[in-house]
Order: C-alpha cells, then sequence, then structure tokens
C-alpha cells in the first residue's frame, strides 16, 4: 500500500464514521438535519478520494472518464431534479425509486465483474472463480435484482401506476416457489466451481422476476414496510458489492443500512402488530371470516351534516384532530391546518394524535402537517396524548380507520393487540371519510357504531374545506 | 481463508452491530426521514460503480459501469436532498401565534 492509497483508505474511513455519527444525531429534531448533512459530508470525502485514487493511479482511460463524468452529470441531475420538485406527499415513492436504482447498481457490479472473471477464465481455463467471490457475486445479484424490480412495483403502487390493492399472481405461491428454486439451483451450480454467464442470467431473471411477485401481492397500506425491508436489502446487496471488489467502504455502509433497515422495518411492524413475514406472505384482511369476534354486532351509523360538526368544533374548549392515510391520500394537510387555525382563532386548544404508522410511514404524518406549517409541539404521539382524549369535547378523525378501532383492545380480531387511538374516550367523534368502506384490516370500525359518533361522509379535503367555510360562518 | 476475507468479514460483522445499536434509540416521529436517510448512505455504492467504470475497457462493460454510476449517483444526491427537504419541515417555526394560554393541547416537547 503506497502513501496516496493509505490517505484514500483513510478518506473512507471518515466517510464511514461520518455514515455512523450523521445517523446518530438522526436520532433527535434538533441535530437531525447536522446528522443528514454530516453524513452528506462523509459521502463527499469517501466519493472525491475515489475520484483522487482513480486520477493518480492513472488506470481509468479517457473514456472511462467520460463514463464516469456522464454517468455523475445524468444522475446527479435526475436525483437532483426529482428531489427538489417532488411534492412532500409523493416523497415514499421517490424514496422507493432511488432505493431501486441503488440496488440496481449494486447487482451491476456484481455482474460486471462475474462476466470479466469469465472472460479471464475462457483464455485461462481450469482457474475457477473462487468461492470467496462467487458467494457474494450471487447474493449480490439476487439481492439487488429483487431490491431493483421490489422497490420499483412499491413506488408504482404508491404512484399509483399501478393499483394499490394487493394483486393476486396466478399461480401465487407456486411461482414463488418455483422462482426460488431455479435461483438456488442456479446458485449451487456456480458455487461449485462452474462458471457461466448464461447461467448467472438465469438467476437475473428470476431474481428480477421475484422482486415483482414478491411486492404485487401486498396491499399499498404495508408499503412502508416493504420500503424499509427492501432499502435493507440493497444496504446488504452493496455489503456483497463491497466482498466482491474487496471494498471496505462499501461492506461498512451497506451492512450499517442492512441493519438499519431491518431494524426500522420491525419497528413498523411491530406498530401494526403485524409480522414482517405476514405482510411478506400478503395475507391479511383477504376474506378470513376473522370479522370482529364477539364484538358488539350491528349498530346504527349516525350521519352528520356539515353545519352540525362545525357548530360542535367551534363551542368545543378541546379538539383532538387524529389524521390518517385518507388525510395523505386527499393531500388534505393544508385544509386541515387550516380548519386548527380557524379553531384556534376562536380559543379552542387543537392537538394532533399521531398513531406512529399514521400515513404511508412512521414519520410521514409529521413530515405532512409540518409542511403544511402546523406547529410541531401540536402534533403529539400515541402514548402522550391517549390519556387526554378523555378531556377532548370532540375528536376529529380524518382518514384514520383501523388505529381507532376499539375491537384492537380485545383479542380474536385481525387488529387485536395493535395499538391504537383512544379515540372512543372522548366525549364526542366526528369522523371524516368517503364512505363505510372497512380499513386494510378488512373488518368493520366499532367506532362508527358508537352512539358518541358522527359520521360525515366527504373526501378529506372537500370535508374540511366544507367545515373550513361552515366554522366561519358562524 | 485470506486474512482479507476475514478482515473484510470483522469489518462487515462489526458494523452490522453498530447499525442495529445506532438505530434502536430512534423515535417514530423520524422514522420516514431516518429510512431515507439511510437509503442515501447505500449511495456508496458509486464509489464500486467508479472503480469498475475506471477499469471498463469492453463496450458491454462500459454500458453496464455507466448505468451503474449514473444508478448510484441518482441514489446518492437524490436521497441527500429529499432527506434534508423533510428535516427541514422539523426545524422548530419562530412560535406560530397561540390564541389563549398554553392548554390541554400543548406538550412541552424539545
Amino acid at each position: 500500500m503506497d502513501a496516496l492509497e493509505a490517505v484514500v483508505r483513510l478518506a473512507w474511513l471518515v466517510g464511514a464514521a461520518g455514515f455512523v455519527i450523521g445517523l446518530m444525531q438522526m436520532n433527535s429534531p434538533a441535530t437531525a438535519r447536522n446528522g443528514n448533512l454530516l453524513s452528506a459530508g462523509g459521502m463527499a470525502i469517501a466519493i472525491g478520494g475515489t475520484a483522487v485514487l482513480l486520477a493518480a493511479r492513472g488506470e481509468a482511460g479517457l473514456t472511462s472518464w467520460i463514463i464516469i463524468v456522464a454517468g455523475i452529470a445524468l444522475g446527479g441531475g435526475l436525483g437532483l431534479y426529482t428531489a427538489r420538485t417532488v411534492k412532500m406527499t409523493a416523497m415514499p415513492q421517490l424514496v422507493s425509486l432511488f432505493n431501486a436504482v441503488g440496488g440496481g447498481a449494486a447487482a451491476l457490479i456484481a455482474i460486471d465483474d462475474y462476466i470479466r472473471l469469465a472472460n479471464v477464465q475462457t483464455f485461462a481455463p481450469g482457474n475457477a472463480i473462487p468461492l470467496e467471490i462467487s458467494i457474494p457475486t450471487v447474493l449480490d445479484v439476487v439481492i439487488g435484482s429483487i431490491t431493483f424490480t421490489g422497490s420499483l412495483i412499491a413506488s408504482g403502487k404508491l404512484m399509483g401506476l399501478i393499483p394499490g390493492k394487493p394483486i393476486r399472481v396466478p399461480g401465487g405461491q407456486l411461482v414463488t416457489l418455483a422462482l426460488a428454486a431455479i435461483t438456488a439451483v442456479a446458485a449451487m451450480y456456480l458455487w461449485l466451481g462452474n462458471v457461466s454467464v448464461p447461467i448467472l442470467f438465469v438467476i437475473i431473471a428470476a431474481s428480477l422476476t421475484f422482486g415483482v411477485t414478491m411486492v404485487l401481492p401486498i396491499g399499498g397500506a404495508d408499503m412502508p414496510v416493504v420500503i424499509s425491508l427492501l432499502n435493507s436489502f440493497t444496504g446488504t446487496a452493496v455489503a456483497m458489492a463491497g466482498f466482491v471488489i474487496g471494498n471496505d467502504v462499501l461492506i461498512i455502509a451497506g451492512a450499517l443500512v442492512g441493519a438499519s433497515g431491518a431494524i426500522l422495518t420491525k419497528l413498523m411492524a411491530d406498530a401494526m402488530n403485524r409480522s414482517v413475514i405476514n405482510i411478506m406472505i400478503g395475507g391479511f384482511g383477504g376474506g378470513e371470516g376473522t370479522v370482529a369476534a364477539g364484538g358488539p354486532e350491528g349498530g346504527t351509523v349516525r350521519s352528520l351534516g356539515v353545519d352540525d360538526a362545525a357548530i360542535q368544533l367551534a363551542y368545543a374548549q378541546n379538539v383532538i384532530i387524529v389524521p390518517g392515510y385518507g388525510l395523505a391520500v386527499a393531500q388534505a394537510q393544508h385544509a386541515v391546518r387550516e380548519l386548527a387555525e380557524q379553531l384556534e382563532s376562536r380559543g379552542v386548544n387543537v392537538s394532533y394524535a399521531i398513531h406512529p404508522v399514521a400515513g404511508r410511514m412512521p414519520g410521514h404524518m409529521n413530515v405532512l402537517l409540518a409542511e403544511a406549517n402546523v406547529p410541531y409541539p401540536q402534533l403529539r404521539e400515541m402514548e402522550d396524548i391517549n390519556p387526554e382524549f378523555e378531556r377532548a369535547d370532540v375528536a376529529l378523525v380524518v382518514g384514520a380507520n383501523d388505529v381507532t378501532n376499539p375491537a384492537a383492545r380485545r383479542s380474536g380480531t385481525p387488529v387485536s393487540g395493535m395499538p391504537i387511538l383512544d379515540v372512543d374516550h372522548a366525549r364526542s367523534i366526528i369522523v371524516i371519510k368517503r364512505s363505510m368502506g372497512r380499513g386494510y384490516a378488512g373488518i368493520d370500525n366499532e367506532l362508527y357504531v358508537n352512539p358518541k359518533t358522527g359520521m360525515l361522509f366527504a373526501d378529506a379535503k372537500q370535508g374540511l374545506a366544507d367545515l373550513v367555510a361552515a366554522v366561519k360562518a358562524l | 481463508m485470506s486474512t482479507e476475507l476475514l478482515a473484510a468479514l470483522t469489518v462487515f460483522v462489526l458494523a452490522i452491530l453498530c447499525g442495529f445499536a445506532v438505530i434502536s434509540k430512534v423515535p417514530a416521529t423520524l422514522h420516514t426521514p431516518l429510512m431515507s436517510g439511510a437509503n442515501s448512505i447505500h449511495g456508496i455504492v458509486l464509489v464500486g460503480s467508479m472503480v469498475i467504470a475506471a477499469s471498463a475497457t469492453d463496450p458491454l462493460s462500459q454500458i453496464l459501469s455507466f448505468v451503474a454510476v449514473a444508478f448510484a449517483t441518482m441514489n446518492v444526491v437524490g436521497g441527500y436532498v429529499v432527506t434534508d427537504r423533510m428535516l427541514q419541515m422539523f426545524k422548530r417555526k419562530p412560535a406560530a401565534p397561540k390564541p389563549a394560554a398554553a392548554g390541554a393541547g400543548e406538550a412541552p416537547k424539545a
């Protein structure tokens, strides 16, 4: 190792340290932004160091430099443009898209490396590719390909290009099993010392298809968990790419993301009281006949007019707003802030109850409401606000369903054990909802037949706008 | 097993443990920005993409490495910019005018 390589390796180490410290600083809202900048700084040092090393070595010809510069210009331009212009409501699908290309890049590194090794082998037969290369190569290609198509499908579902509802793949589990079997056999063939580019492409094709069939049957509401899982996959693929080309900084950063993504995925799934495996299998709500066992059956639903709802809200002392998935879909975050401001100008205390999985990702609701200039202290987390529902005159539920279902407190229902917001403890409840349609869990919400509940049937955005007008007119 | 492989495996395992330790402390509110932040970090794959581009001589290799560099850069640049945009929103707003003294709806949050 010469002095230059030592310096560049140290630069990579600095970059890796930046990633770890950056992630640590993202623990608290106060230092989170710094943390991200630190992480970005580490990335810049690592990439700059690599460029210096390549330039000093003189291994890269003119064509190589053109490839690198043009690739950076194209990718950087696209990334910058989309990241700058995306609406905050559309942000999860963009993160998924960035995840897809990251996984794709990791897979391409291993594919390229393997083809080169195979070429060398053609000229000098007998030199089998060692296991310490072929194992990470296959893992990188498999994981990277799955994450590439899987993330694209997840992104497409969130964008509405692909229907968000679960899509049954014909043959379902059989197709999945077949793909897994093909991949396993092909991988074994390569690991046994055979060198074959066509077989590698069989693995690529099977993995790309697997990514599609894995995500298609999963419903839109579960996409956060899926994106997080695929994020973890990409990290792992990048670490494998690090093993393939013998680069420590890829291994460190990839493993860091692989582990963090896994933890995050588990936290999200826990908040929904589901196991990651259940989500990936795609069951739940598929008409398993587990309708609210032992709960109060039937009951009447009381429909509420806009003016009645406005009066209840305007003359209340404490109002708690419960925003959910429906609010994010209708992009009603500005409308809800307007209503809250109207109410506050009348002396009503307004706060927001944020369920850990409200919106499309944990924390997504906070970001949406912050974008609409809702003061941060008004956003309250579940454990924090639940005792306060007792004192709330009105709980206004906007597009949230399963996270408010009291059935979760009993056993034997699909939502049992899921932590919920104690909306039913409020003195009265107003639910803005388009129809009596079921939530993701596929069961009726007992909250809606509660005598204290009035249903305001409307699109979240329109309903809120009508309420604002009605409150103003009082 | 070569010394290099052993060293790489050591680094791999320690980095995994490091990832577990760092993430388990993050509050739910920051999960989305955090996922996005972690997403940008795996953009480090750009370093690997540059390395393979540097030694690419045949057309196939050149095409593969070009796509890899473009993909990875998109991951890096887009990831950090969008994460920063999310986090900007957590900045404390200069106390929006509040009618009535801090009541039941207020929480002393950092």
